[in-house]
């Protein structure tokens, strides 16, 4: 047992660190909540590519730097901490990048990583569709044969980056008379703007725009588009949620709101003296920081079976529901300890802290339900970790 | 990083697990608990002569030489079988402390007879205020000609009635500031003036009130340095809060083993309680509790062992597990409905000891507090 980074990997923080400084200080962009999934700018994604940072666990010989998913969880670590716009390239480099290298066929390492390399390829996540949320599997949009291409009919919803996606992840249904209805499904990734396609955002709790609906009409896409092995989508499915599930973003990705409410306390006085020496405000503040470190020994023993070629399955599961509990916790003693102030909205006369309390207390509501309930992950819980009978 | 125990830790762990199993029945440990000793002298001298006492200690006075690291392990699996009696008391709060700041006539004198299982040590710091801080430190140890001469009453003292030796927490100069003018004295416990009283407590471990009255100490019985001994009391409380927490793994991972299984085997409305999905959610909201505190408790463990400043660490283990502790005692005893809440049940010797451990060397809000002080609030 060790609980030390190595000297290459705390350098790697300080690296990261730097170079998200020196963003700052250039005012490039500014710090907020859940900038990993809504903030997207491809000129950050262009620097952050330019740094090697995308594709940092692939093999040399796909473009990447063949290092450890401790290493990537740093990076992805610290700009979290810096709430940085890293949108644009998230779900590619988290888990389409490793869909294709575990999936892909030559030509398709060939053609698709380079661009993912370069943080060109802003992905949507689709997915979940009006009839099958956590039961997956029931899926209805199809994919049929014909000749060299495949036809897509069907709606998605909630598809997470599709507003600014250019390539879409999509989940489809090859055989409609498959039983069990999972061993019909497979995995297409396309260009999101070929015709038949129509994108319509949904407005979420709190006023903003990172998921939608998607609607594809007799979309036409070469059979080169599916990845891996027909009929075989949903185990490739589950594999790739264990990465989905498996981040820092399931518990910083309100962490710009921690350090501002940290030092809002500390300078903000009450009663005559500063919110910080009232025992109950330091309670709660040490009790988010107790439950915060926890949650991150658990992301950390995550990357850590991914280091050691295992798929994270239960740990994933384990570390996200109780890192989207944390993150929905922070935000909601976040407005109890600003009290009053804390029903502000970010644009308000005299809001505090940016209004990041009030956003990210309305945002973090969803955490829970994406990429896997919490229901569904205790379940995998019970049922695979602890092998409790189905019935 | 490295999350993965040791081969020696797995060979350590398995054969404390089988050994601990073998020899302590939970009937062994009632007849422990209602014996007016609180062990078994004669488990003790099998344990000595496994050599777990020395563990940690040094290998010139007999001891194993192994790390604090190593000796969680074996804490853990001791949680586990809810052993009774006065090792922790020995070996953590005597022993230990004797290392970090003993003579070379102190270590000689006292750990090979820890490390073979003659001698029992505890540690009286408590007092009436049941508090932690310096200030609670009223005990005092008056400078006489050849000596000290202490007087005062310890509170909630483990295994006072059995131990030979305690280290003696005391203010040897009350005009000083709270942390000022506290030393530590190892007092032979046969010493005339001192008197003990069992307390009866939820854990049914042997917790006394001691009292000192004129209790004469020799100049060469200081352990460190005069007036100094509150920096090192506070790393007694920490290193005992992390060995408490390594206790307190062990419990809950039994009892969450113990509930996995009964909820296999139990049949409510012709199938186990374990297929529905309340019941399911339950627990694994119990695991994700003991995985978390076995990673804190494991960091703040590691960062002992190596000697670094883990302040943060301790508080976020200690804080952490006690209140996992309770939540996963609380669901245990909701999986396993009314047979849990009787005295012929298992569940219950965990149940009473993990509340103990959880106000024992810190509760919840006296880490908070340090975590808040670490944040600079």
């Amino acid at each position: 047992m060790d609980f030390r980074f190595s000297d290459e990997q705390q350098q790697l923080r300080q690296e990261v660190r730097q170079f998200l400084e020196e963003e700052l200080k250039q005012g490039l962009w500014q710090p907020s909540c859940d900038a990993w999934i809504m903030a997207y700018d491809p000129q950050f994604t262009k620097r952050v590519s330019a740094k090697g940072w995308i594709g940092l666990t692939w093999p040399k010989e796909h473009g990447g730097q063949g290092r450890g998913y401790i290493d990537r969880l740093i990076v992805t670590e610290e700009m979290l901490r810096y709430g940085a716009p890293a949108a644009c390239h998230w779900f590619a480099d988290r888990q389409i990048g490793g869909a294709i290298l575990h999936y892909g066929t030559e030509e398709q390492k060939r053609e698709l990583l380079p661009l993912i390399l370069r943080g060109e390829a802003y992905v949507g996540l689709g997915m979940s569709e009006p009839e099958a949320g956590s039961d997956l599997a029931s899926l209805k949009t199809k994919a049929v044969e014909d000749g060299d291409d495949y036809i897509i009919d069907g709606q998605k919803v909630w598809t997470s980056g599709g507003s600014y996606m250019n390539w879409i992840y999509l989940v489809a249904r090859t055989d409609p008379d498959a039983v069990p209805k999972h061993k019909g499904i497979s995995e297409f990734f396309f260009k999101a703007d070929l015709p038949g396609t129509t994108v319509r955002p949904i407005v979420d709790i709190t006023g903003g725009v990172h998921f939608n609906e998607v609607f594809f009409d007799g979309v036409r896409v070469p059979k080169t588009c599916l990845i891996g092995e027909k009929n075989r989508g949903f185990y490739q499915i589950l594999n790739q949620l264990d990465y989905e599930r498996s981040g820092m973003e399931r518990l910083m990705a309100n962490y710009p709101l921690f350090e501002a409410l940290i030092q809002y306390s500390k300078e903000s006085k009450r009663n005559g003296q500063p919110l910080a020496k009232e025992p109950a405000v330091r309670a709660k503040l040490a009790q988010l920081k107790i439950e915060l470190e926890v949650g991150r020994l658990h992301m950390y023993r995550v990357a850590l079976v991914m280091d050691e070629g295992r798929a994270p399955n239960w740990e994933s599961s384990m570390a996200k529901a109780y890192g989207t509990a944390f993150e929905q916790r922070l935000a909601s003693t976040a407005i109890e300890i600003l009290g009053l102030y804390g029903q502000l909205a970010p644009k308000s006369k005299r809001v505090p802290i940016k209004g990041m309390a009030y956003h990210s207390y309305l945002s973090s509501k969803g955490y829970s339900l994406q990429a896997g309930t919490s229901e569904i992950l205790k379940n995998i819980l019970a049922l695979r970790k602890l092998g409790l009978p189905s019935q | 990083m490295n999350l993965t125990p040791s081969e020696e830790q797995e060979m350590l762990k398995t054969m404390a697990g089988d050994f601990l199993s073998d020899k302590l029945p939970k009937t062994a440990v009632k007849e422990m608990e209602e014996s007016e000793a609180g062990y078994s002298p004669e488990l003790w001298r099998e344990m000595a002569e496994l050599g777990w006492m020395g563990l940690a200690l040094p290998e010139k006075y007999g001891g194993g030489g192994m790390s604090f690291l190593d000796l969680a392990v074996l804490l853990e699996e001791m949680g586990a079988a809810c052993l009774p009696g006065p090792y922790f008391s020995t070996v953590i709060l005597g022993g230990l402390p004797i290392i970090d700041i003993g003579s070379d006539e102190q270590k000689e004198q006292y750990l090979p007879r820890i490390a073979s299982g003659e001698t029992i040590f505890t540690l009286a710091l408590t007092e009436a205020s049941a508090s932690y801080h310096a200030a609670s430190v009223e005990t005092k140890a008056s400078a006489d000609k050849d000596g000290y001469i202490i007087t005062g009453t310890k509170l909630f003292v483990p295994d006072a009635h059995v131990a030979d030796y305690m280290l003696v927490v005391a203010r040897t100069d009350d005009k000083a500031k709270d942390e000022d003018r506290i030393s530590l004295f190892i007092v032979d416990s046969k010493s005339q003036g001192i008197s003990h009283t069992l307390l009866e407590t939820i854990a049914n471990d042997k917790l006394c009130e001691v009292t000192f009255d004129q209790v004469k100490v020799s100049k060469e019985n200081i352990l460190g340095q005069l007036n100094q001994g509150w920096g090192e009391v506070q790393k007694i409380i920490q290193r005992a809060a992390v060995a408490k927490c390594c206790e307190m793994v062990g419990c809950i991972q039994k009892v969450l083993d113990m509930t996995i299984d009964y909820a296999k085997e139990r049949k409510q409305y012709d199938r186990p309680i374990g297929s529905f999905q309340v019941i399911q959610h339950y627990c694994a909201d119990m695991l994700t509790d003991v995985d978390g505190a076995r990673l804190a408790t494991y960091q703040a463990a590691w960062m002992v062992s190596e000697g670094l400043p883990g302040t943060q660490e301790v508080a976020i283990a200690k804080a952490w597990t006690g209140e996992a502790c309770q939540r996963v005692i609380a669901l245990a005893h909701q999986i396993h409905g009314a047979i849990g809440c009787t005295i012929d049940h298992d569940l219950q010797y965990y149940t009473r000891r993990a509340k103990a451990a959880e106000v024992t060397f810190g509760d919840a809000s006296f880490y908070q507090e340090i975590v808040a002080q670490e944040m600079g609030l």
